[in-house]
């Protein structure tokens, strides 16, 4: 994509402005109260194999996802600890490479180098891998992060020890340590929404489509649509941890 | 003030550094026991003399570091009260789950040892004493009295046998603290195979070298003269596992670095920056490159035994204090270099804070207290000081 900075951001401003209207309806929707995570009695764990695509063509940094899903979890917006967030990598014209994600991207990002100097950037959505060989799963030395059959990684709250080895073992930083309850948490894919047949609350504010998420199991879901005819790649391949978030568009640039 | 703490580009989420120095002390705790136990059972096992006289003291050193290795651990849990579920549910595949197990296990072997290796003095002490002393060692004598020739026989070879176990279990105890840092392939400083060798071997290393300051200061304290042959053979030992861990710890440095993976980059930030002094200063230069100068040259002196008590006692302070920095830049530096391999952290200890220097600080003092309780209980000390 040949889109210069300048331009970049322009198209980035228009969609925030426009999108800026239904932020009001988004935030009635996610502030419903706690939901439980338990799923409803009639959901079929074993019906569902879930999956999430991310393409960062389409990303335009507007931070949206990383306030819902803050907003939807009651993610403490004083710490800096996220489920999700968005980092912004500028290539400048001396090949050094500058990554950043201000708080998560919650704010939005400012523009402290002069487009002239950059030579291309673009934004990558971060979020828990939801990995197939988990290795947080792996070392919790209690069982209390454990991947469902639907393929989602949880953490049991009530089980968990606060020994912190899982936010060491996740090679993607996507764990935190929540103060309040005192252990490890993480993303859940917005288990209580997704068991109910809605979508995760990232991808519901995304306003450019660059998340998208569904049903491996479904041959007609929105991610085997894009599986099926993109080229795709996860993060960190190499460590074998077989991740459930695709990527599209992903450059060597992101780890 | 966070910004100036972090350089490149950290995940959000790695802004708070999760492990503090709590998680340093334990496996310097382990690392202790471990390397006391394996000096002791260089007498026990291996039948050297001249080791004899610090064999038994040795182990009521283990012990006493033994029994706090789990405090820093209960006090960094989120939540403390679940920590026992390590025990009851173990999550096999977690390096971390066999804790409790192999904490235990070991905990009964150095029990036992010592029991059996002070039982003739805790049985003679039952029968010869009264009051609340009769019924203290009595209990500890678990009120069987039998010290016969062919009783304490019998201990000996049970002690033995129990030794020749307690080696490869403190190896395995702390080649498993090691195992925890080496198998977390999300962290490139600490996932190396090598990892739980490296632990070990500094944990000889500083096991004999808090050995050898104890002996030392309870024998001034005691106004005893030293054993000059115990002290030179316990730091020949010192010597030669300073190498082995030198070695080991260096071609850790040198295949990452002749490998040059993807991780190189930050990995030559963290020791040229963020742990250059703590590593090559303090780890290497301080704590193996000056012992292992100042030990060769006691092996060189000739006589002036004074000048050279000094020289291994000096070493054997750095040792303590360059292992503590090699536990340091594991877990510290481990934690401050991100994950994202583009930017690192710094830890910043506070002191006042459950989690902080001074609860460390208490933490390490306490052994020391234990080890004067055991030892007036259990003295050790007519090994140390013969009737000349």
């Amino acid at each position: 994509m040949n889109v210069s900075r300048r331009e970049f951001t322009k198209i980035g401003c228009r969609i925030i402005i426009g999108a800026a209207a239904g932020s009001a309806v988004i935030e009635s929707i996610v502030a419903k109260g706690t939901a439980s995570q338990d799923p409803p009695g009639d959901y079929d764990w074993n019906a569902h194999y879930w999956g999430y695509v991310i393409d960062t063509r389409k990303c335009i940094g507007c931070g949206r996802c990383a306030k819902a899903c803050k907003l939807e979890n009651n993610v403490p917006f004083d710490e800096p600890v996220y489920r999700t967030w968005v980092e912004r990598y500028r290539v400048l014209k001396g090949e050094d490479v500058k990554i950043d994600s201000p708080n998560g991207s919650i704010d939005g990002f400012d523009d402290d180098i002069p487009a002239e100097e950059v030579k291309k950037a673009f934004y990558v959505p971060k979020i828990c891998n939801h990995c197939d060989t988990p290795p947080c799963v792996q070392v919790c030395p209690v069982g209390a992060t454990y991947e469902t059959k639907d393929g989602v990684v949880l953490v049991d709250y009530d089980y968990c020890i606060g020994c912190r080895y899982c936010i060491q073992g996740c090679p993607y930083g996507a764990r935190y340590f929540n103060t309040e309850r005192k252990t490890a948490d993480k993303c859940t894919w917005c288990y209580h929404r997704i068991t109910r047949g809605l979508l995760p609350a990232c991808v519901q504010a995304c306003p450019v489509g660059a998340r998208v998420f569904g049903d491996l199991k479904d041959p007609e879901s929105a991610v085997n649509k894009i599986l099926d005819k993109e080229r795709i790649n996860v993060l960190k391949p190499d460590l074998g941890t077989k991740p459930k978030v695709y990527y599209v568009g992903l450059d060597r640039e992101v780890k | 003030m966070m910004e100036s703490l972090i350089w490149g580009y950290i995940y959000p989420n790695e802004a708070e550094i999760q492990w503090s120095i709590l998680i340093v002390l334990y496996p310097y705790i382990t690392g202790l026991v471990a390397g006391a136990f394996i000096a002791s059972s260089l007498y026990h096992v291996f039948g050297k003399k001249e080791i004899k006289p610090v064999a038994r003291f040795a182990l009521l050193t283990a012990l006493s570091f033994l029994l706090v290795a789990t405090m820093p651990l209960l006090t960094h849990l989120g939540h403390p009260e679940r920590g026992i579920e390590i025990m009851f549910t173990p999550h096999v595949t977690s390096a971390m789950s066999g804790f409790g197990y192999i904490y235990s296990f070991y905990l009964i072997v150095v029990g036992l040892e010592i029991w059996l290796s002070f039982r003739e003095d805790i049985v003679k002490k039952a029968l010869n004493s009264r009051g609340w002393k009769e019924v203290l060692y009595s209990a500890l004598a678990l009120f069987s009295y039998d010290i016969s020739e062919k009783a304490l026989h019998e201990d000996e070879k049970l002690a033995k046998r129990l030794a020749i176990i307690g080696i490869p279990s403190a190896a395995f105890l702390h080649g498993y603290v090691g195992f925890i840092f080496g198998g977390i392939k999300a962290n490139p400083w600490w996932s190396t195979p090598l990892m739980p060798i490296i632990f070990l071997m500094s944990a000889i290393v500083s096991g004999i070298a808090l050995l050898i300051l104890l002996y030392i200061a309870s024998m001034k304290i005691r106004k005893h003269a030293i054993d000059h042959k115990c002290l030179h053979s316990l730091a020949h030992y010192l010597w030669i596992f300073l190498i082995l861990d030198f070695t080991l710890e260096i071609l850790e440095i040198i295949s990452m670095k002749y490998e040059s993976l993807e991780r190189i980059d930050i990995i030559n930030r963290l020791l040229s920056d963020k742990i250059a002094t703590t590593f090559y200063g303090v780890q290497i230069g301080l704590g193996i490159f000056i012992p292992f100068i100042l030990i060769l040259l006691v092996g060189i002196i000739k006589n002036r035994e004074t000048l050279k008590m000094i020289m291994i006692a000096i070493s054997s302070i750095f040792v303590v204090i360059g292992v503590f920095a090699m536990r340091w830049n594991v877990v510290i530096g481990g934690q401050e270099i991100s994950k994202s391999l583009s930017g690192t952290n710094t830890y910043v200890p506070v002191f006042f804070n459950l989690e902080g220097v001074l609860p460390a600080i208490i933490i390490l003092l306490i052994p020391f207290i234990i080890l004067s309780v055991l030892t007036y209980i259990l003295p050790p000390w007519k090994d140390m000081e013969p009737e000349e």
